[in-house]
């Protein structure tokens, strides 16, 4: 009796749960609107399954529990029954796969009329890099990078001197215009995270992933990293912001590119060395 | 229908093999420490999965205190955070879960089951007791090294596994490889004696398929473990040499805090298809015991037979089967070619047809039955309803593009705690208040084992249920700290301290379960030598507990499959499988 009962309020109470608590996912701020309804899709159907087979559970331990003098039925098998449960089964699946499948091949499937942003993970921070006037990102390795060019662009390939970069700030996005996030990381696996975008790939260290999303609705948004990247991990935040074309443009202004930020390291670092070669010499 | 039930009726002649003299142990030593009886292995592999799952219970208070009230005990830094998780991870998964559904009721059961007086190869099997001690002894050791223990993350992935900036870079990572490879030769010559014993040791009657369903379930799992534990053996071999000598079997040129690194040209995402391509089937390497086990639990205590046992055989070896095609459904984020998703995404749901079958059939074999709430039985059911639970979340991150969203986040924490953490485990419980009449001739005592239940299954729920809710929001595992976020409203960390202290009820509640095991020893009821009246052949035994040996002078011989429950007609409410057929019947 008790049991049944327990069975009973699980149920109820996963159901009371899920729709009362305070606890749901953040409004959306993609194109992505299609995951957030198949996991709709998913939870009715899953949810329905959990409710019928705990609750005919509650039912069987309720009517059947034992009693004095009460025998079992004796049925080994029942060919139809285990058949057409299978099948209904198989149908449940593949209403679910289905959409799965088509919103899959949309997500993996960039636009033709996507911009491009690099986004660059290292311990424990994000920088950015966005085509230049060019339209077309540099070649990189991280055999470049080094103080004064930390994201290891190859200083000799002409696309990459107006690559426009961005290191200590927050990434800027147009708001609903297509963007394919290229991801690169120097060190370890990491994952650029918007929970409102829904959309997130790792960057490995030796290949360039990318996934691509439609930002649609302007504010900022904060980015976290979502794969374990040693101890610094849970402080390896971001943030993005969306806005109408105009400020983003505006923005986009104000960025300085690879060949500027490289200029005034340079006459640095040839000040620098006069100046180690001038205390060489008074020495 | 019932060919299943009754094959060949004839009366046999009692085959097999004359218990010998030369064969029984001569000392206390080899006897009880030394043992080659597969029932000593079976117990002394058990105590030691318990003992360190014990300690992984403490990390899971430690990690979850640290969750609820960030700050409150001052010495979990983030290090240490990592290492608790890795460790907590590591230990439940493999030296606990997989070492005690195999070593542990493999060793005791297989041999009793199917009639046979021990394992095919008693040496190599004491063997590989000891050897799982010393990876054991190894991975306790790693606690003690300079550094600590790794945190890299149960999943070990590289390039962080092995660089500086992850804790027990410098000796926890190369301790716990070591400790890995020592389990995986330990399981090895373990596992070989398990499929062979099931293979070549059965007593005369006992047909594959009147096999028990707990032997079913071991015996594919343990193929599965053979195949699938050589890739993480290959993993941690490569891993330990690009540690060590510097290799690059899983590094490609790195540039960590501004410094080039002497690696080139190898693959993060070459060791994470390694690690899943054993780390997926490890899932199911735990679930088939336990649905063998639970299958065998709810139709003793519902006086019932399996229903459908030929499906559910063919379920069994479906699942095992196909969990050696879904591995990268681990991996729909982690930058692998995209086009995969879609063949992963489908064959995981597939998987999906053969376990839901098997639910069904469980819940069909209570329909009609004549259910005996007994601790066996109370855990049998909480098993059900975390195992469908469980499973059904596992339709969200299976399903490749809901996994995008949800992958990374705690709804995984949840989703897998459920479904081969609390779903198993509760099963592994069910199993003791089964076997321990058997194992000691006593019983456990029934109040204590009904407050550990109710404590145990509904605070489990109550952890992992709303977690989900906490993943879905987009609380991403592994941080040490959240922080304020905008999309985490604060009320989520009142849900949090919920969690947390149920979390350390729960785990308060197996100390109960601990006194009950030691305190029946010598005070529990005598149970008999068939207390649950069940069919199966170790509770026929001519002594319980049984002697080295199993079965005195003579093997038994089987006439029926090891369901025959509440039979028409019949006398009793069970026939056990070495009872020769009624000879006005036959």
């Amino acid at each position: 009796m008790a049991i049944a009962v327990a069975l009973a309020l699980v149920v109820i109470g996963s159901v009371v749960f899920h729709f009362l608590s305070p606890w749901w996912w953040t409004p959306i701020a993609s194109n992505w609107r299609y995951i957030d309804d198949t996991i709709i899709v998913t939870f009715w159907i899953t949810g329905a399954v959990f409710a019928a087979v705990v609750l005919f559970m509650a039912y069987c331990v309720l009517r059947f529990r034992h009693r004095e003098g009460s025998r079992a039925a004796y049925e080994p098998e029942n060919k139809r029954l285990e058949w057409w449960l299978a099948i209904g089964t198989g149908v449940g699946v593949a209403a679910m796969l289905a959409p799965g499948l088509v919103v899959w091949s949309q997500f993996v499937t960039v636009p033709k009329d996507a911009t491009t942003v690099e986004i660059v993970g290292q311990q424990w921070q994000w920088s950015y890099r966005l085509p230049g006037a060019d339209g077309r990102l540099g070649a990189t390795d991280v055999a470049h990078v080094s103080p004064e060019n930390p994201l290891g662009l190859d200083p000799k390939d002409p696309r990459g001197q107006d690559d426009i970069i961005i290191q200590g700030d927050q990434l800027h996005l147009q708001l609903d215009k297509p963007v394919r996030m290229l991801l690169r990381s120097l060190d370890v696996v990491h994952d650029f995270y918007v929970p409102e975008f829904r959309a997130k790939m790792d960057m490995i260290p030796g290949t360039v992933t990318y996934y691509w999303l439609t930002p649609t609705r302007a504010g900022v948004f904060e980015a976290l990293c979502a794969e374990l990247c040693s101890t610094g991990h849970s402080f390896m935040r971001g943030g993005v912001v969306v806005e109408p074309a105009g400020d983003y443009q505006a923005w986009l202004q104000q960025q300085k590119t690879f060949a500027q930020l490289q200029a005034p390291a340079k006459t640095q670092a040839r000040n620098q060395d006069a100046g180690e070669e001038l205390g060489e010499a008074t020495r | 229908m019932a060919d299943v039930t009754h094959g060949t009726l004839e009366p046999l002649s009692a085959g097999g093999i004359d218990d010998v003299e030369l064969y029984h142990p001569k000392s206390w030593i080899t006897k009880y420490v030394f043992s080659q009886d597969a029932k000593v292995i079976a117990i002394q592999y058990s105590m030691v999965a318990l003992a360190i799952g014990l300690v992984a219970l403490v990390l899971s208070w430690l990690m979850r205190m640290q969750l609820a009230f960030p700050g409150l005990l001052s010495f979990i830094d983030a290090d240490h955070y990592y290492q608790l998780i890795t460790m907590h991870g590591m230990i439940m998964v493999i030296y606990l879960l997989t070492a005690l559904f195999l070593g542990g009721f493999g060793n005791y059961l297989i041999p009793l089951m199917l009639g046979a007086r021990d394992m095919v190869f008693p040496y190599v099997n004491m063997l590989s007791f000891w050897i799982y001690f010393l990876a054991v002894l190894v991975l306790v050791g790693g606690f003690f090294v300079p550094g600590g223990p790794t945190g890299a993350g149960w999943t070990l992935y590289p390039p962080q596994a092995i660089l500086a900036n992850t804790p027990g870079q410098q000796w926890g990572i190369i301790v716990l490889l070591v400790s890995l490879m020592l389990f995986i030769i330990g399981f090895t010559m373990g596992g070989l004696n398990y499929v062979v014993t099931v293979l070549q040791g059965r007593c005369r009657g006992m047909t594959l398929m009147r096999m028990p369903l707990t032997i079913w379930g071991i015996f594919t799992a343990t193929i599965m473990a053979l195949l699938a534990f050589p890739a993480l053996f290959v993993g941690a071999v490569m891993m330990l040499l690009d540690r060590l000598i510097g290799t690059s079997f899983f590094m490609p040129a790195i540039a960590a805090m501004g410094e080039q690194l002497p690696y080139k040209g190898g693959s993060p995402i070459l060791f994470q298809h390694l690690f899943w391509f054993f780390g997926h089937p490890e899932v199911y390497i735990v679930a088939l015991p336990a649905f063998g086990i639970v299958s065998d639990l709810i139709s003793t205590h519902a006086r019932k037979n399996i229903f459908g046992y030929r499906m559910m055989v063919w379920a069994l070896v479906a699942i095992g089967a196909l969990s050696f095609v879904v591995w990268a459904h681990h991996m729909y984020v982690s930058g692998m070619h995209p086009s995969f998703g879609f063949f992963f995404a489908t064959t995981t749901l597939i998987i999906a047809i053969p376990t839901a079958i098997k639910v069904y059939n469980w819940v069909l074999t209570l329909w009609r039955g004549d259910i005996h709430f007994t601790p066996p039985m109370l855990f049998a059911l909480g098993f059900i309803v975390t195992f469908v639970n469980g499973g059904l979340t596992g339709l969200f991150l299976g399903n490749v593009v809901v996994d995008v969203p949800l992958s990374d986040t705690m709804f995984v924490v949840a989703h897998f705690h459920m479904v081969m953490g609390v779903a198993p485990i509760l099963v592994v419980f069910g199993a003791i208040y089964h076997w321990y009449p058997k194992v000691t001739g006593r019983m456990l005592d029934d109040a204590l084992a009904k407050l550990h239940f109710s404590v145990t299954f509904l605070g489990a729920y109550l952890i992992f249920f709303p977690m989900h809710y906490i993943g879905l929001m987009g609380v991403p595992r592994r941080y040490h700290e959240m922080g304020e976020m905008a999309f985490v409203p604060p009320s989520t960390a009142t849900l949090n301290a919920f969690i947390t202290i149920v979390a350390l009820i729960v785990g308060a509640a197996q100390l109960v379960f601990l006194f009950n095991l030691v305190w029946s020893v010598r005070h529990g009821r005598p149970a008999g030598g068939n207390p649950w009246r069940a069919t199966t052949l170790e509770w026929q035994t001519p002594q319980t507990p049984p002697a080295h040996g199993n079965w005195g002078q003579t093997l038994p011989v089987v006439y029926r499959w090891a369901y025959d429950y509440s039979v028409p007609g019949a006398a009793q409410d069970f026939l056990p499988q070495n009872q020769p057929p009624d000879p006005r019947t036959a």
